[in-house]
């Protein structure tokens, strides 16, 4: 049956890809090793705010956003080893924060982040 | 994140209640707070708090630091005929997170198959909307043209103080609905509040781009701080 394919409108599948933490529990529903990573803190200039969700895969395949594509690729990497080792973690992106981290907020804030495995 | 309470979280937001996600920043344990459950403490009152202000963040308590993440229903649209212009505007909304609703008692542009994956009501607003009323949290386009259909759900939103009211039309027939509301016993400062012509002006022309003018003037209603109205 092909209908099954045609009945799904782009809309409904956009809507569902595009928020995070619905896609998190159907990737755990499929068995996959779910991160989630939360923005908790803003300081000046930040470009999402907080509440806001990245989530990522044990092969780091991901959805939403902490930042506007600034840190995201960090916040991938250190992901796999949050869900090797199901520790949370604190993340923090600035500026100026060069030595603690190559990348940073372009846009001049700073933001924390937290990353936990779910389960 | 306990896998039980992202699937909790996850269906309160399906059925739009608000809840908050606590996480104890210290072990990463959490809790799901559902509104109206009961809480004491300082940390019930910081949950209180951000219920009330819908805003997330970290809060000290108990000598501990929690992060509370808000989440609160998404902004409804309703929109008042099944038209070109509503097939771009449902789902583009639905994209950028309201919950979407198309009204239109003409049975031949309300059909499912010009509404794929909308929340579609081939009835009239008087009818549909007994059920669900509108609210301060809705925004209403009225894009039928048709006073008949238009009128109603036009006079019910700005009496329940609809965040966004949009109606389609040019200026003139817009003078003509005036009239209409004013013999209704609207005022001329509450039918101000109508957005007409509607949408943002960017020299839209195709429905598809009227719906691109339409929605960005309803999110700049919600995210923006209120106008005073004209008097």
């Amino acid at each position: 049956m092909t209908s099954q394919i045609s009945v799904e409108a782009p809309a409904e599948t956009f809507a569902a890809q595009l928020d995070p933490l619905m896609l998190a529990e159907s990737w755990m529903l499929e068995g996959r090793e779910v991160a989630v990573a939360t923005v908790i803190k803003t300081w000046g200039s930040a470009p999402r705010p907080v509440g806001s969700h990245l989530v990522i895969d044990a092969d780091g395949n991901f959805s939403g956003s902490v930042s506007g594509g600034c840190v995201e690729g960090a916040v991938i990497s250190e992901a796999a080893e949050v869900i090797a080792s199901g520790e949370p973690r604190m993340l923090e992106f600035g500026v100026a924060d060069e030595t603690a981290w190559r990348v940073g907020l372009s846009c001049g804030g700073t933001i924390e982040v937290y990353l936990e495995r779910i389960g | 994140m306990d896998p039980h309470l992202l699937k909790k979280l996850n269906a309160a937001r399906r059925d739009r209640q608000a809840a908050i996600m606590l996480t104890d920043l210290a072990d990463g344990r959490n809790r799901l707070v559902m509104k109206g459950d009961p809480a004491a403490g300082d940390l019930g009152s910081a949950v209180a708090k951000a219920f009330r202000t819908g805003k997330s963040g970290v809060v000290e308590a108990e000598g501990q630091q929690f992060f509370l993440n808000v989440h609160v229903p998404s902004p409804r649209m309703v929109i008042i005929g099944a038209v070109h212009i509503s097939q771009a505007l449902a789902p583009m909304a639905k994209i950028a997170g309201f919950d979407v609703r198309v009204i239109d008692p003409r049975t031949a542009f309300a059909t499912p198959d010009r509404f794929r994956n909308v929340d579609l009501a081939a009835d009239w607003p008087e009818d549909v909307l007994k059920e669900q009323p509108l609210d301060a949290f809705t925004a209403l386009v009225a894009v039928t043209h048709d006073p008949k259909i238009d009128d109603w759900p036009l006079i019910s939103a700005l009496k329940a103080e609809a965040f966004y009211v949009g109606a389609l039309g040019s200026r003139k027939t817009h003078a003509r609905r005036v009239e209409r509301l004013t013999e209704a016993g609207l005022s001329d400062a509450v039918i101000g509040r109508i957005a007409a012509p509607i949408g943002l002006s960017i020299g839209a022309q195709s429905p598809e781009e009227i719906a691109v003018a339409i929605l960005a003037q309803t999110i700049a209603a919600l995210r923006e701080p209120p106008r005073p109205l004209k008097d």
